[in-house]
């Protein structure tokens, strides 16, 4: 045994040299290729590619054409942030964001909470809170559209109490029905990774909460809420990350993001600039000072969950 | 180590960029060549059919240069697929569904090939279209796209909600704005449509070629959005054209909110603008009637002009036999040709003097006939650069302004004209 140890601590030069190259477990670095591969290819490449363009007069052109793309410094983000429609998209964000994220999270907590206690009907409603989530937005958009369009179900139920202009027409409604929209669609989504969580919460610290005299509610606030914070952090960050790349809805449920750019996205913008208008130097500036958003609100999220 | 390895992939990535970055291929076809070539075709079911009878007319005679066609494929726009298709160089020969608006964009991307290079090609294009071809040449006198065809867009009503709202159905006036917006009351007032006239109030770009824009031509004579450099919207009359709407707006005679569904067909709105397409569409459906667009002193029908809203035919610069993808163009386009696709789809070919060219298809089609001698009094969207981004720009100040109402109308189109100047004049 103290051979075998002492002969594991003394390496021959010749394995010293890979371990030092390939690390200890050189396997672990083969296993993990395909997906370094795969990230390299599908992310690094086109995120440094659109850093690239956003400080180049940049446009898409035949191979062969004969294009300049000369430098332009920050021209890209100045033009960006001189557009007052792209600050508009990036407050249209912010609003979403500030609704959506807390309500995914307290929602998807909550239904996962009851849907983990033996209930009637739970695979039911655990399907049920799942297929949104699986559904084409274009199919559930269209539901949404019977649902909140002028004489829809909605105001025809609320008679006199029906906003007036209606929800997709009222710049002050349309952004916070898209964020209600978007959090009860990915709903199913946040409540499995809860749900997964909650399996993880030792029954006994619930009985010694109950020994201890707490409630129902006192026993959710100190035991289940802390007891999922990480799954917590990974709910907000993902629900941040996803809601930032709003594209479909504001492009299907409000017309191109109207009414009068009330619900226009970042990203919808980026499609108008780089796709429509041939401009994509312009639309990956916004991409760019959009990740830069989103990876500075992420932070912020995970040091506030994570303080404690 | 957690630092280094996403800095590492950055830089490998900028590194492989900036590689890649100037990737021509240097590519360049010669005109003269013959061979087999493909072309994209609308997906609309009665131009395919007919695009599926020329092709077969062609590869009858042509063995050795056939025809593929395929129907463009699916997309948010066909702009945007036709703009990655050139990007990636695996364009088709020639697309008929080229709009007009998109051709600064592809021609700045190097896309496609400028038809004069042909032998007779100008005089082949100017012969066909008459003086409205000067319309599609491009800023360097040169013409990118062959005009193919148009549908001049006219107002459609609905006869029998006109007679319900004590309107004369027959001849309704419609002709001044006056005219226009007392009609539009009574049909909302009677109650029998929820609106008058239901174009969408939408954000996309191209939506102001269905409301503002035909009216803005009639209005002023035939002037294009933006002409020499310089936006046009911002005129006395251009203002009087978007207060019009403003009102229609306004007063709920034309709603906010997007309709899902054809507002027409589905007797929601009493009247629409279309071009002769609705005709096949809504035969059956509706019993309607046709009139010019308004204008504010109403102009006589004969001196009404409107947006044409064409869609023409382009070659594309992947394309490597050319001289097959010309003489393709030359016989799709043919007066046989034509006739065949104003025969299968109603659509108009941009001929001159059409009535007079297939006089007995309209004297079997007399619905079609309005339609075709609007045909030679159309306005189509100006060829500049930035055509996509002014379009948008326009749109965004006509929703603020005149659907929505956020900010006068003067205000709103005077700083969309002044940007608009500094788009038109870039390169």
């Amino acid at each position: 045994m103290t051979v075998h140890l002492t002969r594991g601590t003394q390496p021959r030069p010749g394995h010293r040299r890979v371990t030092a190259l390939l690390g200890r477990h050189p396997v672990g670095l083969a296993l993990m290729a395909p997906y370094a591969a795969y990230l390299l290819l599908v992310f690094a490449y086109p995120f440094g590619f659109a850093v690239w363009m956003s400080f180049h007069d940049y446009f898409f052109a035949a191979p062969g054409a004969q294009v300049e793309r000369p430098f332009v410094g920050l021209e890209n983000y100045r033009t960006v942030l001189g557009d007052p429609g792209v600050r508009q998209a990036f407050g249209n964000i912010l609003v979403f964001l500030l609704i959506n994220v807390p309500l995914t999270a307290a929602l998807a907590l909550t239904l996962a909470v009851a849907l983990n206690q033996a209930i009637r009907g739970r695979t039911f409603l655990r399907v049920a809170y799942y297929v949104p989530y699986v559904t084409a937005s274009v199919a559930v958009v269209g539901v949404w559209l019977f649902l909140f369009s002028s004489d829809g179900l909605v105001n025809t139920l609320l008679g006199p109490l029906a906003p007036d202009p209606s929800w997709l027409v009222n710049e002050t409604l349309a952004m916070p029905l898209i964020a209600v929209f978007v959090a009860w669609k990915q709903l199913g989504f946040f409540i499995l990774l809860y749900l997964a969580a909650l399996q993880n919460v030792p029954k006994e610290l619930y009985e010694s909460a109950a020994v201890d005299g707490a409630g129902a509610w006192q026993r959710f606030r100190s035991v289940t809420v802390p007891a999922v914070r990480p799954a917590t952090t990974l709910v907000v960050i993902v629900a941040t990350v996803t809601g930032a790349n709003l594209f479909t809805e504001p492009y299907l449920l409000t017309g191109g993001g109207g009414p009068n750019g009330a619900s226009t996205s970042p990203v919808l913008l980026m499609y108008q600039r780089g796709l429509e208008q041939g401009a994509p130097d312009v639309a990956a500036a916004i991409g760019v000072l959009l990740v830069v958003g989103v990876v500075a609100l992420s932070m912020i999220n995970r040091r506030l969950l994570e303080r404690s | 180590m957690r630092r280094t390895v996403p800095a590492a992939f950055l830089v490998l990535s900028l590194g492989l960029t900036a590689a890649c970055g100037d990737g021509d291929s240097g590519t360049k076809a010669d005109s003269s060549a013959k061979g087999p070539i493909t072309i994209w075709l609308s997906n609309n079911k009665e131009e395919l059919a007919w695009g599926k009878a020329m092709v077969e007319a062609w590869n009858g005679q042509h063995a050795d240069q056939k025809i593929t066609a395929q129907e463009l494929p699916a997309g948010k726009s066909s702009e945007e697929v036709i703009g990655a298709a050139i990007t990636a160089g695996n364009a088709p020969c020639l697309i008929f569904n080229t709009a007009p608006a998109a051709v600064p964009q592809f021609e700045k991307q190097g896309g496609l090939v400028a038809l004069d290079d042909f032998d007779g090609a100008a005089d082949y294009i100017k012969q066909r279209t008459g003086a409205a071809a000067d319309q599609y040449k491009s800023p360097d006198g040169k013409f990118y796209q062959l005009p193919w065809k148009s549908n001049p867009v006219m107002i459609f009503y609905n006869k029998e909600i006109l007679a319900k709202a004590g309107v004369d159905s027959e001849n309704p006036p419609l002709s001044t704005y006056d005219d226009f917006l007392a009609t539009a009351r009574k049909i909302k007032s009677s109650g029998v449509a929820p609106a008058a006239i239901y174009p969408a109030p939408s954000s996309e770009f191209f939506q102001s070629w269905f409301d503002y824009y035909p009216l803005f031509a009639a209005e002023t004579g035939g002037k294009q959005l933006v002409e020499n450099g310089k936006a046009q919207f911002g005129s006395p009359e251009g203002l009087r054209v978007a207060e019009f709407w403003k009102k229609l707006y306004d007063e709920g005679l034309a709603p906010k909110e997007k309709y899902n569904g054809d507002s027409f067909a589905d007797g929601k709105a009493a009247m629409a603008i279309v071009g002769p397409w609705a005709i096949a569409v809504y035969g059956q459906k509706v019993k309607w009637g046709a009139a010019p667009v308004p204008t504010s002193a109403g102009k006589p029908a004969a001196e009404v002009k409107t947006f044409s809203d064409a869609k023409n035919v382009a070659m594309y610069s992947a394309c490597k036999n050319r001289a097959t993808a010309w003489e393709v163009l030359k016989f799709a386009t043919s007066k046989e040709q034509d006739g065949a696709l104003l025969d299968a789809t109603g659509q108009m070919p941009l001929r001159a003097d059409l009535p007079s060219t297939y006089p007995d298809y309209f004297a079997k089609n007399p619905a079609y006939q309005t339609f075709a001698e609007q045909a030679g009094r159309t306005v189509e969207v100006p060829n500049v650069p930035n055509s996509i981004t002014i379009w948008q720009t326009f749109r965004d100040a006509y929703s603020e302004s005149v659907i929505f109402g956020k900010r006068p109308v003067a205000d709103a189109l005077g700083d969309a004209a002044k940007k608009v100047d500094g788009l038109a004049g870039q390169r």
